[in-house]
């Protein structure tokens, strides 16, 4: 029986959503057509739309279906900021908002970067600061999901209103495990995604504020009130809705779970092996689902290996296409030597996480690291 | 008992695993990302997936570590800088002696390997004396690998296995192609891995930079200008190609001189040595012959090994001077001294003796 602890990299499918999605899968109907088809397909992504919003405290029409959380941080970007306006962001964002805020760069939008402090946590003042005149976007992640800090989005907002600069956040690690609402945050634009909520992958969302100028980047059909052209995944679009409407009823247990076996895991592991640093936040508010710790003098990479060996799913640093973990881009823009950002494991549960997979975690981990440290010194 | 394979993506490394696999051992395929932009041949996507199907089809796990650190330090770097330094470096055998069976070895000790195998060309013999691994030369003398592993201690030996090192290469490509393996068929790399499009000059050139490049002048035997250059690095011991020259004979590059960036090119008659120096020498089970010890030597991985007496200098420099007037030597590229099948040492050469 494997044991996956790596819910910020995927989030298993609900079978609610499972279920959900299953009579989709075998329909004809598109979503655009005049038929009775068309009107169920119609029908049924306007109700995901629904769950969608609820999520977040948005309305319906607010929300623009994606293929995934890279497409809503990209279109978030390239749609509101034009060369040679300004785009302001930190060092520990998801890549697809890093590469595109390069690319957008290479097109003539100046981009500041933002640093993080020793826990992975931005300063306010900091962002604020970077957002010098001519600034179109600042683009903040709402949550870290390699060391689970928490970013200061609503401090940021308050600090910007009034100043013509655009609040986009990238909330895919946050959804589900902190309340979000999309007002009281104060952004203009946030990207959710759908595997992380234990949706189907390959579907996302972009909330967009009423009057914003978003232009759009995928070009065509009149979907999505024409600013994201493309057939809608009406299955995939359907699983989203209901990972939504689940995640939204259970999301304080999940929260208050995820929290205490992450507690058990620190408290464990801090026994076992008394030498592993937690790498992120010592205090609330964090992710309440991630842990991210250093085993010094133990490769990360070897430490994934053996325990995948021994049925249990972790991560370390960030996975590149073929599966090689790069030092974390997270870690070293905290200060970490490339040495202690290679030795660094992520572990991230969720709701289907029990007691007792924690527990085999921490009867195996302290073997593992040993073998690791031994082989090492040899 | 546990045993990783290194896994190129390519056939010999399959067959490799499959090997281990028969020979009953809990084998763990791992493959290294080695270059950091994924611009050359090596390292590539496609590599990592056959590599993996190779792994799926024989039943066992199979990761990639991403070495680009190690690489970048051990390899890359030298090899520009050997170049700029006027010496034609040999990343292959580098990346053998620091990065597969140095790093990559740790790794498999890590992961309670207690062999590394890798689809090397190679055999490895025991010294009935001793009883210490000792090198030796593959079964099929035209794929021996032994010129880019000679570097290797007893200590790496002991841990390492060559399953494909009794097999010819058409050998190799069949017990592939009877397995199944989706890469029996595919074709060998014999650029160097990390420099896109065999351009060597180019590359060394984005990665040093314009200013560190040494031009000068290019040369005939009694030191006469007879062009100009744009920098050392173009150039490699007995290159005719790109000298820029047009003096009615056919010159070859004899000497390369990084100080003063002079490129001398001789007619192909004179470019002949008497022999070399070598520094960094190690020798099997760390003995040194006696003086004048007579062995084949092999100076580039593509030239047969000619005969020669091998003199230890130091505890690491030695003479080695060739029977017969010998062929062009290549500062920067290894020597490797043979006795029949068996590596006796080796070290990189430091200079001709003309």
């Amino acid at each position: 029986m494997r044991i996956y602890l790596d819910f910020n990299a995927g989030a298993p499918l609900r079978p609610g959503a499972r279920e959900a999605m299953l009579p989709f899968l075998g329909l004809a109907g598109n979503a655009s057509s005049a038929h009775r088809e068309g009107a169920r397909a119609r029908a049924a992504v306007e109700e995901a739309r629904g769950h969608v919003a609820a999520l977040i405290g948005a309305r319906p029409a607010e929300i623009v279906f994606t293929s995934g959380a890279t497409e809503a941080n990209n279109l978030a970007l390239r749609g509101v900021v034009r060369p040679p306006a300004r785009l302001v962001t930190t060092a520990i964002e998801h890549a697809s908002v890093l590469e595109t805020a390069r690319a957008l760069e290479a097109d003539g939008a100046p981009c500041t970067v933002v640093s993080v402090d020793g826990e992975g946590c931005v300063s306010a003042a900091d962002v604020v600061a970077a957002c010098v005149p001519g600034t179109a976007l600042a683009s903040l992640g709402l949550a870290n999901g390699e060391v689970g800090s928490v970013a200061p989005v609503a401090a940021v907002a308050a600090a910007l209103r009034g100043r013509g600069v655009r609040l986009h956040s990238d909330a895919v690690q946050g959804t589900g495990r902190l309340p979000i609402d999309v007002h009281a945050l104060g952004v203009d634009l946030l990207s959710l995604s759908a595997h992380k909520l234990g949706g189907p992958a390959g579907v996302g969302a972009l909330w967009v504020r009423r009057d914003v100028d978003l232009h759009p980047q995928l070009t065509g059909g009149p979907q999505e009130r024409g600013r994201r052209a493309g057939t809608e995944n009406v299955a995939g679009l359907v699983g989203f809705g209901e990972a939504a409407r689940l995640a939204r009823l259970e999301l304080a247990a999940t929260a208050a779970y995820c929290a205490t076996l992450v507690d058990r895991l620190a408290a464990g592991i801090r026994t076992r092996l008394p030498d592993a640093r937690v790498n992120g936040p010592s205090g609330w508010p964090r992710l309440p689902n991630t842990l991210n710790v250093t085993v010094p003098g133990c490769s990360g990479e070897s430490l994934v290996v053996l325990l995948d060996l021994a049925g249990i799913a972790v991560s370390a640093g960030s996975a590149c296409a073929a599966g090689a973990a790069e030092p974390s881009h997270v870690l070293l823009a905290m200060g970490r030597d490339r040495e202690t950002a290679r030795s660094a494991l992520r572990v991230s549960v969720g709701a289907t996480t029990t007691v007792a997979d924690v527990d085999r975690l921490l009867a195996v981990l302290p073997e593992v690291a040993a073998q690791v440290r031994r082989g090492a010194a040899a | 008992m546990r045993v990783v394979v290194a896994m190129s993506g390519g056939v010999d490394s399959a067959v490799a695993a499959a090997r281990c696999v028969r020979a009953g051992h809990d084998v763990v395929g791992i493959s290294l990302r080695l270059a950091r932009d994924g611009t050359g041949s090596c390292c590539s996507l496609d590599d990592f997936l056959d590599a993996r199907a190779v792994a799926d089809r024989l039943g066992f796990p199979h990761y990639v570590f991403d070495f680009t650190d190690v690489f970048e330090r051990e390899v890359v770097e030298p090899f520009v800088a050997e170049y700029l330094a006027g010496r034609t470096p040999n990343p292959c055998a580098r990346c053998n002696e620091h990065v597969k069976f140095g790093l990559l070895a740790r790794r498999a000790r890590e992961l309670g390997a207690a062999r590394l195998a890798t689809g090397h060309y190679a055999r490895i013999g025991v010294d009935p004396e001793s009883g210490e691994a000792r090198l030796r030369t593959a079964a099929d003398a035209t794929k021996d690998q032994t010129y880019f592993l000679f570097a290797l201690t007893e200590g790496q030996l002991a841990e390492t296995l060559f399953p494909v090192g009794e097999l010819t290469k058409a050998e190799v490509r069949a017990e592939a192609a009877a397995l199944g393996l989706p890469v029996a068929q595919k074709p060998e790399s014999m650029e160097v891995c990390f420099v896109p499009a065999r351009d060597t000059a180019g590359f060394v050139e984005r990665r040093a930079g314009l200013d560190a490049l040494r031009p000068g002048a290019v040369v005939d035997e009694s030191g006469r200008e007879i062009g100009r250059h744009g920098g050392v690095h173009r150039f490699t011991v007995g290159q005719r190609r790109g000298l820029g020259v047009a003096t009615g004979e056919r010159r070859y590059v004899q000497a390369i001189d990084a100080v003063s960036g002079t490129v001398t090119a001789v007619p192909a008659g004179q470019l002949g040595t008497a022999g070399l120096l070598a520094r960094a020498v190690t020798w099997a089970g760390g003995r040194q012959p006696a003086p004048d010890t007579p062995v084949t030597v092999r100076i580039r991985h593509r030239n047969a090994p000619v005969r020669a007496r091998v003199s230890p200098l130091s505890a690491d420099a030695a003479r080695v001077c060739f029977e017969d007037r010998g062929p062009a030597v290549t500062p920067g590229q290894a020597a490797v001294f043979y006795q029949a099948d068996l590596v006796l040492g080796g070290g990189w050469i430091a200079e001709a003796i003309p």
